[in-house]
């Protein structure tokens, strides 16, 4: 990324090659274009990311995905973001793609096209609850197998959920941590 | 009166004439449980193993048992509260970790880091890198039956942290660099100090490629395991000396460089045939470089400011950024969305060794179980940062 001093507030990117490209390739593959401190960030919707991550990828070398994640933004609509970063080596340089879900709306997988995404939808799985279409192996990566929610949520709580296993009898006899009722609790809000 | 076995000609016995059973309890497939208590998974790793005899069909890694949910933590603080949380991601490499969280912070605000506060990162991070990689030729060489140059890699291991120690008072969780600069100038002594320890430092570089570059047993164990091309590391996001191993020239601090990185001169060591052993040769040569580039530093250094102009609360512009640094473990990024208050809205890290575990599944195939235990050295994991 080229180290343009960053101003306050970002640019519209709609003139970028890179943008005008993935237009050409993907009909109405392109709903938004801006540019910040450099980096470029495409927002797609949400069934085109497919055909988009295949174009970078085969058109443009976007060969590497650095790294798929996600935002909660929780009172929006649609509520979740899922963030997709490729590099190309050739351009020495990364793109941004992003798409808006809602909540149970899935999203179509990369993981056969970048395997290197595979785990990393894994844990958006996991931690987000939102579901991969077609993806080889979605479970759960970092929290067990029977975990109820899905903790990188906003309105998840904090200090976490009663899981029922008794670490600490004396003080939460329920189970390992501060039960649902319990007033002290927190619910972390933006 | 029996008769008596003569053990005939002892250089051509005669053929057995017993077959040996082809499958014990007629079970082909056995599945073996790896970890997460063992010692060579450097932590709580556990790798479901599906093995005919010795050899590796599967190899499925389970993680997350180190989760502790940093990234949610970093939600409900404030910018400068999140650093000490990087120093417990990658725990043998804390100060790379500041370095990419407050770069990432910075190029949101679009503060200028002072010269001297640059050097004395760059100092930081490639002192981190040779500890960190000290940590890492110790420890996989113990993993492979070569105790010795465990105990000269901590000798050096312990000279680096007794540094840290001095300049920020931790050992490990260094909590070392602040957002705009640093905390602490340099103690008096300390350049010198270092200066003298990275002088002697390639001599003790020697001392453990005496030990192992052409040792027998290290090569019987390291050439040839796990070989991957760099197509193939490409396609797994692999990122650090293992694309390096596989002979892809790429190295963060040389394509996109920070700080002072651009003037500094050092080369990017890289490998030919993608194997453990070519991994090790990376890996070695980095700690050379790395020794170069603090020497360089050192010879730079000029009494300066040490942090920037940075307000007293830190508040970006509603954006998002991407910033990346090169980790001893590959490429560690910070991804962080601002909302515009004092909290980061999402800090997400892209942790180089969860991304670079996830292909051990393709490295073991066909493998030993006991090859397994060199791939998991060679990756180069630290569960702290896989599981965050």
């Amino acid at each position: 990324m080229a180290e343009a001093a960053a101003k306050p507030g970002a640019a519209d990117a709609s003139g970028h090659p890179w943008v005008a490209s993935i237009r050409a390739a993907v009909p109405d593959g392109v709903s938004a274009a801006k540019s910040f401190a450099g980096q470029v960030t495409v927002t797609v919707p949400r069934e085109k990311i497919l055909d988009v991550a295949r174009h970078l990828k085969e058109a443009e070398d976007f060969r590497y995905c650095v790294d798929v994640t996600a935002v909660d933004w929780w009172k929006r609509e649609p509520r979740f973001d899922v963030v997709y970063h490729f590099y190309s080596f050739s351009k020495n340089d990364r793109i941004r793609v992003k798409l808006a879900a809602a909540e149970g709306e899935s999203v179509p997988s990369i993981a056969n096209l970048y395997l290197a995404s595979n785990w990393s939808e894994r844990e958006i799985f996991d931690l987000y609850g939102i579901v991969f279409e077609g993806h080889p192996d979605l479970r759960r990566i970092l929290t067990w197998d029977g975990f109820e929610g899905h903790p990188m949520r906003k309105d998840f709580p904090l200090e976490g959920i009663d899981t029922g296993a008794a670490i600490y009898p004396e003080e939460w006899p329920a189970g390992g941590g501060p039960s649902p009722n319990d007033p002290n609790r927190r619910v972390v809000s933006s | 009166m029996t008769e008596r076995v003569f053990p005939g000609d002892l250089h051509n016995p005669p053929p057995r004439t017993v077959a040996a059973p082809k499958t014990l309890f007629d079970v082909t497939e056995m599945e073996l449980n790896f970890g997460p208590q063992h010692p060579s998974t450097h932590g709580v790793l556990r790798i479901v193993l599906k093995v005919d005899g010795e050899k590796i069909i599967e190899a499925i890694p389970d993680v997350g048992y180190l989760h502790r949910g940093t990234e949610k933590l970093f939600e409900s603080e404030t910018y400068p509260m999140a650093i000490p949380h990087t120093d417990r991601l990658d725990y043998v490499a804390a100060a790379t970790n500041n370095h990419a969280y407050c770069l990432t912070v910075e190029k949101l605000l679009a503060v200028e880091v002072p010269r001297r506060a640059q050097l004395i990162r760059v100092i930081l991070d490639e002192l981190q890198r040779l500890s960190s990689h000290l940590v890492w030729l110790g420890t996989s060489g113990i993993d492979l039956g070569a105790v010795t140059p465990f105990w000269y890699c901590f000798r050096e291991r312990e000279q680096i942290l007794d540094f840290f120690e001095e300049y920020c008072g931790a050992r490990l969780t260094l909590n070392c660099m602040r957002i705009g600069g640093l905390p602490f100038d340099l103690t008096p002594s300390w350049a010198e100090k270092v200066s003298e320890f990275i002088d002697d430092f390639p001599s003790r570089v020697d001392d453990y490629e005496t030990l192992l570059t052409d040792n027998r047993i290290w090569k019987k164990r390291t050439v040839g395991v796990g070989v991957i091309s760099a197509e193939e590391c490409v396609e797994w996001g692999l990122t650090g000396p293992i694309i390096r191993g596989s002979g892809l020239e790429w190295d963060l601090r040389r394509a996109q460089p920070y700080e002072c990185y651009e003037e500094l001169d050092f080369i990017v060591p890289t490998g030919k045939n993608g194997d453990t052993y070519d991994r090790y040769l990376v890996r070695v040569a980095e700690m050379r470089q790395s020794a170069k580039i603090v020497r360089q530093c050192l010879d730079r250094l000029e009494p300066g400011e040490i942090r920037g102009k940075v307000p007293r609360v830190i508040k970006p512009v509603a954006e998002e950024i991407y910033a990346s640094v090169e980790s001893p473990k590959g490429e560690l990024g910070f991804y962080l969305v601002s909302n515009g208050t004092n909290k980061p809205y999402r800090l997400h890290v892209r942790p180089p060794s969860f991304i670079n575990l996830q292909a051990l599944p393709r490295l073991a195939r066909g493998h030993l179980v006991s090859d397994l235990v060199a791939l998991i050295g060679t990756i180069d994991i630290v569960l702290g940062e896989v599981d965050r």
